[in-house]
Order: structure tokens, then sequence, then C-alpha cells
């Protein structure tokens, strides 16, 4: 879609821009693919709201029209459950960073996908804590270096879709910023998908992550995204050994299965009923 | 405040104690307008465990909401008997269920024996029973609740299939004071 | 339960049925006792008036959803004891500072920690004022029977409706569990404040642009309006402010502002017999109660006591201490704590009469007796 036609000033609050991101981050890419998906899917954005955690990829709600807001850290996933169940017509974003979504919010993340409430998880997983400073977040790989791994990293990390899945999401994906359109094709799944819906967007942060472990350019990482990805089908045949330093990505799952504020709509239906 | 009453309801967790106290909290509050405090108190040994509720009548407001000395105290266990006896007034009553309250207290209260468990049981033919039938006595033995609001406020919330069942219990515990006239077992000091 | 007008309901109960005539329609919470009633309440009745109910995964998530729901434009509570309001009070800072209405019940249990979750006490009454970080005012009522459980609930809900502001109950574990009856009024006859809505061009509206009032209309998410506000230190338009020192000196004036400028409104005190005290009582809560039936019983021994109950403990009625502050010649702050409102009560003072404190702290009610024996020894003290 060509930039002059409008689109950018629909969707985006273009006086606050430039956007605060580092050059080489992925956190544009990801908000530039889930734009389109949005726009794609025709989302109304009176009747949308976005919600982004705190750290860097926090401040895309702040950049894009919608009804939008910056809560406390790690809980968007809590103030998009009030929303979405008080309100379910609204359309409900949920923007969050690796260590918002998994680590601070990690319980939320898994009760929200166990009720299988109908909002959209989006996760800039760019591996460590970027706004404070660079420290290792749920996703950080074992042995990297950050600010407080100075010696190597000694905890395994999580995988958020596994996360996600076992606890009970019913549309779960993963790709990359090398990808964006598959990007794209996943967020427009996940939006108009009924029940929780969570896309992984693997993005880069060369500023520290990066820099802290000798990744290379923001354009080198970004590169080598490319070879880091390994389908989720030919991942099965691989051993854990072969998936070192690489991620797997694909449709984890794309299931139907009752979306919780239909549930409690019913019940609302059959206790007036019984009422009445 | 001759128009001020307190009462104690205590036994063991499973006789009913909580529920005659809101029966009889409902019976004044609702049926005969009065203001009522009801406070429950159980701890964790809430089935089988020391509980006990507690009622407060009044046609004036209510300032402390808590019983300090009862005009009547319902103990349905030795321990119950034990430990409130001592709390009530001067000459207050004590209802007891000599099945289960062998030792009776030497001080200057009223006490009325009712084998509350035994009428349940026996002649009502359902043991749980026994709570409404010590509200039965009560009703006949004090005059500041009527035995018709504490009916209505039984039926209110007794379990459908089970009025009858609680009508009796009520009426033999009633009948057991009036009819054949209870001797109080009183005890001064 | 409630029979026609006519209710006999628990402390708990009383919340939750004053909350749902205010016109609550979504409840989040997480059990704890002795709060766990109100919980139960809500789940039962909301879905009768097309209202929610969720029990959330912590109380952390309970009090975001309840800001959530409020955003989309209910009027939402949660309530909780000690240890959930500890919790809470992250969230309960974003909503003073985005101004998003809400209620808190906080049932208070004794002692910090677990404490002891089934007796009361009255240890959280510095938390409401000061729980989260940072300057901000506070709402904050106390409730000492279940008839207050029932009235003031409604009026917490107007004062957030009305102020955009979090409104916190506080009840204890002696309320909580305590039935007495209450006589539910009408619907018609109450006054129940719904939050002034945006009516501006949505192109034209900003979401904290005052109106004059104080107090800025509200856009509830799926109405047209398209608008942005954070936690973070923002100006009119929602968008945080931070790097100018004059925006963030006035986004914390308007905070206060607002309740302040506001007092006559919002403050309520109760004040029995104090014409004519020499001693004035200061209780508030269930304990107030006990210092009515203490100063009644006074007065018949001939001791001039008077009562005053605050019931918005914040903002403080410091108006009704300063009234008998020069008259009286002790003031009796009688609580349930290691001494909180004290200090507050003594700053207003300030040594114009002279302070006595009755603070017992061992899960019991305060009795009558106790503080008619302290007001003795303080007037053999002062004779």
């Amino acid at each position: 879609m060509s930039v002059n036609n409008g689109f950018i000033e629909k969707y985006l609050r273009t006086d606050k821009l430039p956007h605060i991101w580092c050059p080489g981050c992925g956190n544009g890419i990801v908000i530039n693919s889930l734009i389109r998906a949005i726009d794609n899917v025709e989302l109304e954005q009176e009747k949308t709201v976005v919600i982004s955690g705190i750290g860097c990829s926090g401040r895309a709600s702040g950049y894009l029209k919608f009804c939008a807001f910056q809560p406390v850290h790690g809980r968007v996933l809590a103030y998009a459950t009030g929303i979405k169940l008080y309100n379910p017509e609204l359309n409900v974003i949920c923007i969050m960073g690796d260590g918002d979504c998994a680590s601070i919010g990690g319980n939320h993340l898994i009760h929200a996908a166990r009720r299988n409430i109908g909002v959209t998880a989006v996760v800039l997983n760019n591996n460590n804590y970027g706004m404070t400073g660079g420290q290792y977040s749920p996703t950080t790989p074992k042995k990297s270096m950050t600010r407080t791994s100075p010696f190597g990293h000694i905890e395994p990390p999580f995988d958020i879709c596994d996360l996600a899945l076992t606890s009970g999401a019913t549309y779960v994906a993963r790709s990359h910023t090398y990808k964006p359109r598959i990007l794209t094709k996943y967020f427009q799944k996940a939006l108009t998908h009924k029940g929780f819906a969570l896309v992984e967007a693997m993005c880069d942060c060369p500023t520290l992550y990066g820099r802290l472990n000798k990744k290379g350019s923001g354009k080198e990482m970004l590169i080598k995204q490319k070879d880091r990805a390994v389908q989720l089908e030919k991942a099965k045949k691989m051993t854990p050994e072969e998936l070192e330093d690489k991620f797997t990505v694909g449709e984890f799952a794309n299931k139907v299965k009752p979306e919780y504020t239909e549930q409690y709509e019913r019940i609302i239906e059959q206790v007036r009923t019984e009422d009445s | 405040m001759s128009d001020y009453f307190e009462v104690r309801l205590s036994g063991s967790g499973g006789q009913g104690m909580m529920l005659a106290g809101t029966f009889l909290a409902e019976a004044a509050g609702i049926y005969e307008d009065k203001y009522i405090v009801l406070c429950k108190s159980y701890g964790p040994e809430a089935r089988g465990g020391a509980c006990r509720s507690e009622v407060i009548i009044s046609s004036d407001p209510i300032v402390y909401p808590e019983v300090q000395k009862p005009d009547l105290v319902l103990a349905m266990t030795q321990e119950a008997c034990n430990k409130y006896h001592k709390d009530l007034k001067p000459g207050g009553i004590m209802i007891i269920d000599p099945e289960h309250v062998k030792n009776i207290p030497d001080t200057d209260i009223e006490v009325y024996e009712v084998p509350l468990t035994g009428i349940a049981r026996d002649t009502v033919g359902n043991e749980i029973t026994a709570n409404v039938v010590a509200l039965g006595a009560l009703a006949a033995i004090v005059d500041w609740v009527s035995p018709e609001a504490l009916k209505n406020a039984i039926l209110d919330r007794t379990p459908k299939g089970t009025e009858e069942l609680n009508k009796e219990a009520f009426d033999r515990g009633y009948n057991y004071i009036v009819e054949k006239d209870v001797q109080k077992s009183r005890t001064v000091v | 339960m409630v029979k026609g007008r006519v209710a006999v309901l628990t402390g708990n109960d009383a919340i939750a049925e004053g909350a749902i005539v205010a016109g609550m329609r979504f409840f989040a919470g997480y059990p704890i006792t002795p709060a766990s009633e109100i919980s139960h309440y809500c789940a039962e009745k909301l879905p009768k008036y097309g209202g929610k109910f969720i029990q959330m995964e912590d109380e952390i998530g309970s009090m975001a959803a309840i800001i959530g729901a409020s955003m989309a434009g209910g009027k939402s509570m949660t309530s909780t004891s000690g240890p959930g309001f500890s919790l809470m009070q992250e969230n309960l800072g974003f909503a003073i500072m985005a101004e998003v209405p809400c209620v808190v019940v906080d049932v208070m249990r004794f002692g910090p920690s677990q404490g002891v979750a089934t007796v009361p006490a009255q240890a959280d009454v510095m938390q409401a004022r000061w729980g989260t970080h940072g300057d901000h005012p506070s709402i904050t009522l106390a409730l000492s029977t279940v008839k207050e459980a029932f009235e003031l609930t409604v009026r917490a809900f107007n004062l957030a409706e009305k102020y955009r502001t979090p409104v916190i109950l506080l009840s204890d574990a002696t309320l909580s569990q305590m039935s007495e009856k209450v006589e539910i009024p009408d619907p018609d006859t109450l006054e129940i404040i719904d939050r002034k809505r945006a009516t501006i061009d949505p192109a034209q509206f900003q979401p904290y642009e005052d109106d004059g009032s104080g107090i800025c209309p509200f856009a509830s998410y799926g109405n047209g309006y398209i608008w942005y506000t954070t936690g973070i230190v923002h100006d009119e338009t929602g968008f945080p402010a931070t790097s100018d020192p004059d925006k963030l000196t006035i986004q914390i004036d308007r905070l206060y502002d607002k309740i302040n400028d506001n007092l006559e409104d919002i403050v309520q005190v109760e004040e029995y017999l104090i014409e004519d005290a020499e001693i004035v009582v200061v209780a508030y809560g269930s304990v107030a109660r006990a210092a009515f039936a203490a100063a009644d019983a006074a007065r018949s021994d001939g001791i001039k006591v008077g009562v005053i109950k605050p019931i918005t403990i914040w903002p403080f009625p410091e108006d009704a201490i300063k009234r008998v502050r020069e008259r009286a010649k002790t003031v009796l702050v009688c609580e349930m704590n290691h001494g909180q409102l004290y200090w507050t009560v003594k700053e207003i003072v300030e040594g114009k009469a002279e302070m006595a404190f009755l603070g017992q702290y061992n899960g019991k009610l305060i009795k009558p007796d106790k503080i008619l024996a302290v007001i003795k020894e303080v007037t053999a003290g002062v004779s």
C-alpha cells in the first residue's frame, strides 16, 4: 500500500513521530504489520482499544490512533479482560514486550489464555529489557550477556508461544521482523479469531542485546533472523542441539473453543430467562 | 432499657446455631419491626467445633453491636454452657439440652431443661431440627419475640418440602414448655 | 434476606446491594476473608441486571479489570482485605492518575501480612491515604453500621463518578459478618450520580481538558471518541508531559484541587453531643458505636462527653476538630490500631486541647466500658 493515500494519517498520530525506537529496532516493523492487518480486516478505530505495557514496545499505543492507553507494567491483559468482559463489542489489542508479557505479566497471560477471552495479544520479543538498559528477560537465551547477567545468563528461557498454548490460548503464532507480510497474515487471523489469540513477533534490539552479545548491526541481525527461524514442521525433526539459537515459526494453534465473554452473555440470558 | 434483649445461641458446628440466629434476627427485624444485630462467630473448626450466633433485639436503634450481658443463652453443649453461663445477666435465662449438658451451673440464673435433641429425633423424626425445637421453646419462654414472627421467619428460609417438618419441630418445642408447664430448675446462690 | 423494602443483611451483603443500586455493573475480585461474601453476592446478582462478575487471578488483576471496565463506561467495584489491598495499590495509582471512577472496598483485618483474617482492626487507615506511591489525594469512607454499608456504598459511587476518582470504602471484619436491619430505599428516591460524559465533537475532544468545573468530561470507549491516556504524568491531551516542570506541577495540583475545592460536598462527619463537651471522643467505623454508647454512659455520670465520627476519613474533617479544639479540654482518639488517625487529629488540635489516645489492637472491638474508663481517667486527671 502506498504511503500517499492517507493510510499513515489514518492510523498514526503523526504529531507524535518520530518514534523513540532506535535505528535497527524491530518494533516499527511489527507495528507496521499490525496496522496493515487492522486495515485489512477493517476494524473500526472507535471500537478498537489498544493497550500497551511498559518498555520500548509500550510506546506503541501512543503512536496509534485508537482508543488507547498505557497502564502500569505487566497488567495490560488484566485491563483488557475488564474492557472486553464489560463491552464485548470492543476489539481489544494488547501490545507487550517479552518482559511485560511473560515476567511481571506472566500470571495475567496464562489466565487470559486459560479463559480464552477474545482479546489479541501482540508480543514483541527482543530477548531483553531495552528501555531500562538491557537486563535479562524471561526469554533471554542461556549464556547471553546482559547488564544483569554480566558473566553469562544461567536461566533457561520461556517459550512464550508454548506458554500461551499450554495455558489454553486458541490462536497462537510466531514469526519475525524479516517476514512482515507473514506477521500481517498472522495478525489478521488473530484479530478475527474468536478467543484468546497471541502472536509473538521476534524482533531485534541491536542497541543493547545485540551489542552486548556482539550480534552485529541491526541490518545484520535482521538478516540473521531468516536463518534462525525454523518452520514448525521442520523443527519437530530437529534435535535440541540443532535448534540452539534458533526459534520455531508458524501457527501453533488455531482452534475453536467457547469464548469467555460469549459464555458469560449466555449466563446472563439464562438467568434473565429464569427470572422472567 | 427494658426493651433491649441480648441472646446467645451456642453449640457445636452442625447443630444449626447460625441458622437459628438468622431466624431469630429476621423474625424480630422483619416481622416485628424491631432493630436487630446478628453476629455469627465460628472459628476454623466450623464443622463440629464450638460456634455461636448472637442476636440483639431492641425497639431503639442499637448503638454498640456486640452482646455483652445476654438475657438468654441457649447452650447445646456442655462446653457452651460452661463458657457462657458466666456472661448471663443476673436472673438471666439459660435453655439447655440435658442430653448434652449434664452439669448445670450453680448461679443466679433460670435454667430450662428441654430435651431438644430428643424431641427432634424421636418425635419430629429428624435430629437436625433441634435448633427449630429450641426456637419453639424460646418463643414459649420469653415475651419479646412472638411465635408467629419466628414461624414466619423460619418458613421463609425452609427448603421446599420440609415446611411441615419445621412447623412440627417448632410446635413441639413450644408446646413442651406450655403444656408441660416445665418447672425451671432455678438455682440461687 | 430482602423482604420488600426491609432487609436483614450482613455488612458485606449491604455493600454489594448498595453497589448494585448505585448502578455498579462490573465486579472483579479475588477470594479473601473476610471480604469474600461481597464477591458471592455480586456473582449471583449481577447477571440478573446484565452486569458482569469475574474472579481474577489475583488482586492486581482485579483492580486492573475494574479500571478497564470503567474506561469502557461501566460503574465498577472490587473488594478485598489487607493483603489484597496491598496488591491493589499499584493499579489504584493508575486510576487516580488517569482519573477513572471506581470503588475499592477494604474489609480491614488485623495486623500486617496475613495478620488475622477473621478479626477486626482499623490499621489500613493510612494505607488508604498513602498506600499507592506518589503525591495523590484520597477519598476514603469508613463504615460503622450495615445501614451505612448500604448508603455509603451508594455515596462512594456518586463521589467516584462526580470527581472521576477511585473511592475507598473501609469496613472491618466484624461489620462484614454482622447483620442488621436495613430499609432499602426506593431507588427512585436515591440520588444516583453518573459521570459527566463528553458531548463535544470527537475531533475537538481533549481527554483532560477542564471544562471549568475542575472535572473533565469522560468519553467511554466505543462511543465515537478516540483518545489516549497513560499513567505517566500527562497534560490535557492525555499524552506524557514529563519534561515541562510547570506541567508536572499543574497535573498534580489538578488531582488535588478537584478534591480540595469541593470539601464541602465531599467531607462527611457525624457529631454527637459536642456543643458543651469537655471531652470530645474521635472515633470512626465500628469503634464509633462504642464511643456513642460511652458518651451516653458518661453523660449519665455527669461527664460532658461528645463524639466526632469522621465518615470521610479522607479528606479528614478538619473543620469539625477545629470547631471543638478550643472549647474541649481533651480530645480522645479511639481506634483499633497502634495509633494512626491519632496523629492526624493531634496535628489539627495544634496543642489547643489535651490529647488522649485509646488504641486497642487485640482483634476485639473496643467496648464502651473501656472508653468510659479512659474518659474517667482523663476527667480525674483534668480536675
